[in-house]
């Protein structure tokens, strides 16, 4: 291995003095607030976001009174050192393309659906975000899988409103009204009949099949929705 | 006195200049020279569509036949480029509409395109003969129908991991009874299934097709009638690759496919059942091209169906063996089916290896550095190479670059970032800095693993011929940046995430921005301060912040900006910006502070 020479070490030493720099106003070493808030030295900033995925999950369960033993770890797990985070955390990495990503998914679920096989690609919006944003349904098998997904992307968005299985429970409608105003986003979507309708309502598959676009809105908005979503359900079943 | 050419002669000696390079350095000669050359250039590549506006590129080139043009920048591909960023095709083809009317070819790679665009160049190019999208979107079959029954002189219809809305397969159709002239057709990309017996007529009308990729939808058993209407198909893709039990379709693909004595490509395999691979045996005979990274068969099948079959071994033991493979597979392959390329495949020239399950917690498959190791020292040509795994060493990174100096594409990611050597446990400095000191031709790297500034130290000691370099969770300081962009000479193309780099550097380093196509940076420190200096003092430039949480203005100037895009350009800010991109330019700074 060539080592680098003596001279060549001095002027990468020296390259903070030279000439062609330009003098950025006020320096530039300084670290604030929100830089630390959205990464920390060292740029992981998947970090901080698990961390608060996390820490909002427990809050949640907490409310609902259940699982406590499960808290604590969560919160446990919060306060160690730094730990290697789940792969899927980061957007953009690993470094695949959509389609890719879709195989192991799509070769589980063609089986029972024979074929097709093309990414169910929908538009997702959140009220106040300035972009759209596009999943690929077919990635996730659950809507826990996707509620991830969605934090992961919208930031101010944690899912604190289902069950373990991330299903909201609309036979009960005072509790799902208590739930929809104590939260601050909701994941509503439009289905194949162009209504708009709380996500969780129906099993996964089904969901996949019938969501053409989703939109999250707060959760104070979504109570409007909410009366439906209970008629349509009773109508089911 | 000045003795010249008549332009008549010049024309003709240019018309044998196919690279882009060689015809604009041939206009840099003299005034003349440009003049004769502007005047007879057929093909145009635009390799960033902000570069550079409709009306410059018309106003040169009056006389235009193909143009190729990109836009998103390549981290798009990860989800990285929100929706609405732009590169709309649109008034690129309204402009050529006007100007070009005899334009025969359009490709485009990461672009938006809309129905109207394509319902417009349908009806506007009447010699209109190709269609290339790579990884494009925002079209649906509908717009693909308007193709199909417009353009009458059609050759080429290529549609490369696009995104399309699928409304039906009915756009297929659309083909009228008295269109021959396919010589190309991909639809491997689409979901909807098209009418099979239209599908059948337009292969047995198109004496002149070569190349049928066909989409998942696309059963077995539909295969045989296809491949005996086109024995001479060059390239074939496959649909799902499976069926329910049936002897008949087995015996059926192995007489079609004996048939197609021309075959020197094969993909699509989806959905594979092991069993119905060996009807393919007999077509392997020319084959150079194989992508089987759909394929989710595990290594023993894979292994049997690059090596085993009885043609093949009768081939080997004439030693004929399948030359200039490409290849492309799953990681199912795992360093089993890896160790055997190199017996049967010694002319490999570029190697693919994807992740079956790039989540999952825990590696499913037996495929690490070894496997690549062992194709790098048996496959002498083997010049590219794109390869997921979840371990490396630099032993085994020092081996490979001694083993395959001859090395032009490396890329490799380690699934888990900043994962060390793990036999060591150091950072792989040492090894990425052998590939780019003994591989003196590297045009494009990748790297993946814990990297520090160290190995930035080598690549712009090093590697002198790098176009394009793509580096995520890497480096401790500005003078990692630094050293790329003060070392690496040929460099045109850089991304950047998730690295610590900051202001220092490219300030620094502000000059060499305008000798590039591009640089990416996401999730980086580069203060919006910076950026603004940047746009200032470098009008050539085109400075984009994009950010989620708002207008930078509304944080400190200290605060990071969250992407960065920078690009040289000849038209100026572009005006198609979304609401959460803005251009750092002079006017911008002046109307801001």
């Amino acid at each position: 291995m060539t080592m680098i020479s003596e001279e060549h070490k001095k002027e990468k030493l020296g390259f903070e003095e030279t000439e062609l720099r330009l003098g950025l106003p006020g320096g530039g070493g300084i670290v604030n607030e929100d830089l630390v808030k959205n990464t920390n030295a060292n740029g992981k900033r998947w970090y901080t976001e698990t961390v608060d995925l996390k820490l909002n999950f427990a809050l949640k369960e907490t409310e609902k009174g259940e699982n406590l033993q499960e808290e604590k770890n969560l919160i446990s797990c919060s306060n160690d050192s730094v730990k290697p985070p789940p792969k899927a955390q980061v957007v953009g990495w690993p470094p695949v393309r959509s389609f890719r990503k879709n195989i192991m998914a799509v070769q589980k679920s063609s089986s029972e659906e024979g074929g097709g096989g093309a990414a169910t690609f929908v538009k997702v919006s959140m009220d106040g975000a300035p972009y759209l944003r596009k999943v690929d349904l077919n990635m996730y098998k659950s809507y826990q899988d996707l509620y991830g997904a969605l934090g992961k992307m919208f930031s101010s968005f944690t899912m604190g409103i289902c069950d373990s299985q991330g299903m909201i429970d609309f036979m009960n409608e005072s509790k799902l009204m208590d739930l929809l105003n104590g939260s601050d986003f909701v994941p509503t979507y439009e289905d194949e009949d162009g209504d708009w309708m709380l996500v969780g309502d129906v099993p996964w598959e089904m969901f996949v099949g019938s969501c053409k676009r989703l939109r999250i809105v707060k959760g104070t908005e979504a109570i409007g929705l909410a009366p439906r979503a209970v008629e349509k359900c009773k109508n089911r079943s | 006195m000045a003795y010249s050419f008549p332009e008549e002669v010049l024309e003709y000696v240019f018309a044998f200049l196919s690279s882009h390079k060689d015809r604009n350095a041939v206009s840099l000669v003299c005034k003349s020279w440009y003049e004769i050359e502007r005047w007879c250039r057929r093909r145009i590549f635009i390799g960033n569509c902000y570069a550079v506006s409709p009306q410059i590129v018309i106003r040169r080139f009056p006389e235009v036949r193909a143009v190729k043009i990109k836009g998103k920048p390549h981290f798009a591909d990860f989800n990285l480029v929100p929706e609405g960023w732009g590169a709309y095709v649109y008034p690129w083809i309204s402009a050529m509409v006007r100007s070009y009317p005899w334009l025969e070819e359009i490709k485009l790679k990461r672009m938006v395109v809309t129905d109207e665009s394509l319902e417009l160049l349908s009806k506007s190019f009447k010699n209109f003969k190709v269609l290339v999208l790579s990884s494009c979107e925002g079209f649906t079959t509908d717009g693909l129908a308007s193709i199909a029954a417009n353009c009458r002189n059609l050759r080429e219809l290529d549609l490369r991991e696009c995104e399309v809305e699928d409304l039906s397969g009915h756009w297929l159709s659309h083909f009228p009874d008295n269109f021959t002239s396919l010589v190309s057709l991909n639809m491997s990309c689409l979901g909807s299934e098209v009418s099979f017996s239209a599908l059948e007529r337009l292969v047995s009308r198109c004496p002149n097709l070569r190349t049928l990729r066909l989409n998942r939808a696309v059963p077995v058993e539909k295969l045989p009638n296809l491949l005996r209407r086109a024995p001479q198909l060059v390239e074939f893709g496959t649909g799902a690759y499976s069926a329910e039990n049936q002897t008949d379709i087995f015996s059926n693909l192995v007489e079609a496919f004996s048939g197609c004595k021309h075959l020197k490509s094969l993909s699509g395999f989806w959905d594979v059942d092991p069993a119905y691979l060996p009807a393919m045996y007999y077509a392997c005979t020319g084959i150079t091209s194989l992508n089987l990274s759909n394929a989710t068969v595990q290594s023993p099948d894979l292994v049997e169906l690059i090596i085993q079959c009885p043609n093949l071994k009768c081939l080997w033991r004439e030693r004929e063996l399948i030359e200039d493979m490409t290849t492309q597979v799953l990681d199912y392959i795992e360093d089993a089916g890896l160790k055997a390329l190199p017996s049967y495949c010694k002319d490999l020239q570029e190697l693919r290896v994807f992740p079956s399950d790039p989540y999952g917690a825990e590696p499913n498959v037996s495929l690490t550095e070894q496997g690549l190791v062992t194709v790098s020292a048996g496959c002498p040509k083997l010049q590219s190479v794109l390869y997921f795994c979840r371990q490396m060493s630099n032993a085994a990174l020092i081996t490979i670059a001694r083993n395959r100096p001859n090395l032009i594409r490396f890329r490799l990611c380690i699934i888990d970032p900043q994962a060390p050597d793990y036999l060591t446990l150091e950072p792989l400095d040492t090894g990425f800095g052998a590939i780019v000191e003994h591989c003196k031709e590297l045009l494009r790297l990748s790297m993946s693993g814990l990297l520090t500034d160290r190995v930035f130290e080598y690549i712009g000691t090093h590697a002198k011929k790098l176009e394009m370099l793509s580096i995520a969770f890497a480096g401790d300081s500005d003078l990692g940046l630094h050293n790329v962009l003060s070392g690496c000479e040929s460099l045109r193309k850089l991304e950047i995430m998730d690295c610590p780099f900051g202001d220092k550097a490219l300030l620094a380093n502000a000059a060499k921005l305008e000798t590039m196509r591009s640089l990416w940076m996401s999730s980086c420190s580069v203060s919006y301060g910076a950026c603004k200096l940047l746009g200032q003092k470098m009008p050539k430039l085109n400075v984009e912040v994009m950010d989620e949480r708002g207008h930078p203005d509304s944080r400190p100037e200290t605060c990071p900006v969250e992407k960065l895009y920078i690009y040289r350009t000849v038209a100026g800010p572009r005006v198609d910006k979304p609401n959460f991109v803005w251009t750092m330019d002079e006017d911008a700074v002046l109307r801001l502070s």
